[in-house]
């Protein structure tokens, strides 16, 4: 069985990958704009999943390192004249930094504690943004503007350009979260999050691995923090709200938490349906705001109640009714000659 | 030196609403070990009841108790409805259930009655309390209605039936079972005595940060601050941490960091007694059994 869902698996990551790099060749303007947002929000979620899908750790406070991603980038690209494509590493090491410092004290937190401390984190951030001592750089609640970058060698328009560096940053991302979560790490990580007490009797240092993942997680947020900032060309301290943080559990919760593959689902959930909020409230009026925050809501405890696993643990349910009834099908075929490949199906 | 005195006394009048909510994220806490995200919003939604009632022309006084009844049985019903089901779920999903709970109310609210932002009646209108010059009537009457349910709520635990056998099933569980507690109906009983402080909360606060359906995130968190700075298992403790988060937050936001960053004092509270004396105050140090 492993063997047949791992090559699904790949089978499916090609065909999105094959779909991601036909997208800005078919599709144009905004649109490459809202996939450039799907893929950014989705290297958020990735870095939310490891923390809390696989570790354990609460946090409702990521908008916080999503902001630092992105006030970093801005600040660097627009007041020292740093490129973007440098900008944007060293504003993700500095939150890998704030994500390991603020990890340290969430030692000591246990789960709900560290729930308490990332949502003062999350409705804090916009005042601290804000805040009058840092106007020079910040530029208070005016934000910064940042130049869009454009294309080398001017083959490609400056939204191909900017989706294509998204992709490609989701990509190594996830590719690096997969190797992360597969294999001896990730086992620690998920021995952490069920058995702590048992995990560390068996030598993992829970202590390194919990404020490592703590700042991998951030550092995830930050990339996406600061490609949003170039994406978007502009940072303002209202769009690292609570909500931003929120819609994040939204996003892992809706893709599945402790699921990898997920987070593209969660991530077009979160982008659209504010859209599709956007677009009602054209004949709703204002109360459509509420949307959003409504369908949110629900989900959040339906899906906790009903569906824990999210839309991936569907997905891999689906395939698995499927898989097993075309599996039995080529077992009877193939009687006698085939027992190699069945047990390779296994 | 009078400035000073006006800022202690305003930030006393806040901090009595953030001691009761403090108090009510505590009677959760002690009977479930969560702590209820959704709380502020819950309070929010009541609130804002209170205000229709008012507008439709009920007089003060009776809208508050409208309110307050509606929001107990309130509570009572959403912990049956929805709390219940994950009450042998790992933290994680309650947490991620009253997050979903808080957005649930915020969209309700803006759904029902708008996004602008709304004044809100008090009763303690006219000249100040005792020719107290440091407060306006409503913070005065906002401390008193504070002390009130306080005095309340422990007279309640203290002295009453009901309040013992809830005491005992919080403690624990099993053992109350067995004398004949029913358990699951004190649980419920605390989720609606804890909505309907929070809407008395909300209705003191009103008049204060104004209405609107996200008046109460900011004072959720300094209730979380004072919880967590008094101790979470507290009572006591917390509702005096919640007038010390009111009175340390206006006078941080005023002479320190200035009014515009004042959650900050609120996150700085809770992240310094975390690392420092994770217990707050006044709690008991937490023993896991292995």
């Amino acid at each position: 069985m492993s063997g047949s869902s791992g090559s699904q698996r790949f089978a499916a990551t090609l065909a999105v990958l094959a779909c991601a790099l036909a997208f800005p060749f078919l599709a144009s303007g905004y649109h490459l704009y809202q996939g450039a947002q799907v893929l950014i929000l989705a290297i958020a979620l990735l870095g939310l999943n490891l923390l809390t899908g696989f570790n354990g750790q609460i946090s409702l406070g990521h908008g916080a390192f999503f902001a630092i991603g992105g006030y970093g980038a801005a600040i660097l690209t627009a007041k020292f004249g740093v490129p973007y494509w440098a900008a944007i590493p060293i504003a993700s090491l500095v939150c890998f930094g704030a994500g390991f410092l603020f990890g340290f004290p969430a030692l000591r937190f246990g789960g709900l504690y560290l729930a308490l401390a990332t949502f003062a984190l999350a409705v804090a951030t916009p005042q601290i943004l804000s805040y009058k001592g840092f106007d020079a750089w910040t530029g208070g609640s005016q934000g910064v503007l940042l130049a869009k970058p454009h294309a080398p060698f001017g083959l490609l328009n400056a939204d191909q350009w900017i989706y294509l560096v998204c992709l490609l940053c989701a990509a190594a991302l996830y590719w690096a979260a997969r190797n992360l979560a597969t294999g001896r790490i990730g086992r620690a990580l998920i021995a952490i999050r069920d058995q702590p007490i048992a995990a560390e009797t068996m030598g993992v240092n829970a202590a390194l691995y919990k404020t490592t993942c703590f700042g991998v997680s951030a550092l995830y947020a930050g990339v996406a923090g600061g490609l949003s900032a170039i994406a978007v060309g502009f940072v303002s301290p209202e769009s690292f709200g609570l909500s931003l943080s929120l819609s994040f559990l939204v996003g892992i919760v809706v893709g599945g938490l402790a699921s990898l593959g997920g987070v593209l689902f969660g991530a077009l959930f979160i982008e659209f349906v504010p859209n599709l909020a956007d677009q009602l409230s054209v004949n709703f009026g204002e109360s459509a705001k509420a949307l959003p925050g409504a369908i949110y809501g629900l989900l959040l405890i339906l899906l906790m109640a009903a569906m824990p696993t999210g839309v991936a643990g569907a997905l891999r349910a689906v395939a698995r009714v499927f898989g097993r009834g075309f599996a039995s099908r080529r077992q009877s075929g193939i009687e006698g000659g085939g027992a190699a490949s069945a047990s390779r199906e296994m | 030196m009078n400035e000073f005195l006006h800022q202690l006394a305003s930030g006393l009048a806040l901090g009595g609403v953030y001691a009761i909510m403090a108090l009510a994220l505590v009677m959760i806490y002690q009977a479930t070990q969560l702590v209820n995200f959704a709380q502020g919003e819950m309070a929010m939604f009541s609130t804002y009841f209170a205000w229709k009632l008012m507008d439709m022309g009920w007089p003060y006084w009776r809208a508050f108790a409208a309110t307050v009844l509606i929001s107990f049985a309130g509570g009572v019903v959403i912990e049956r409805l929805v709390v219940r089901p994950f009450a042998k779920a790992p933290v994680l999903a309650s947490v991620i259930v009253f997050i979903g709970l808080a957005l649930i109310f915020n969209a309700l609210a803006g759904w029902l009655y708008g996004y602008s932002v709304t004044s809100f009646d008090t009763p303690f209108s006219g000249r100040p309390w005792f020719g107290n010059v440091y407060m306006s009537a409503h913070e005065s009457g906002a401390v008193a209605v504070s002390l009130c349910v306080l005095a309340l709520v422990y007279a309640f635990f203290r002295f009453t039936p009901l309040g013992l056998a809830m005491r005992a099933a919080a403690q624990n569980p099993v053992s109350s079972r067995l004398v004949g507690i029913r358990v699951g109906w004190m649980l419920a009983i605390g989720w609606g005595l804890a909505a309907a402080i929070g809407a008395i909360a909300g209705m003191m606060a009103a008049p204060i940060v104004y209405l609107d359906p996200n008046m109460m995130a900011g004072i959720l968190l300094y209730s979380f601050a004072g919880a967590v700075l008094g101790g979470i298992d507290s009572p006591f403790g917390a509702a005096l941490g919640g007038f010390a988060v009111g009175v340390l937050e206006n006078l941080v936001g005023a002479y320190a960091v200035g009014a515009e960053v004042k959650l900050s004092v609120a996150l700085a509270i809770i992240v310094g007694v975390l690392v420092w004396r994770p217990s707050g105050l006044f709690g008991r140090r937490l023993v896991a059994r292995v």
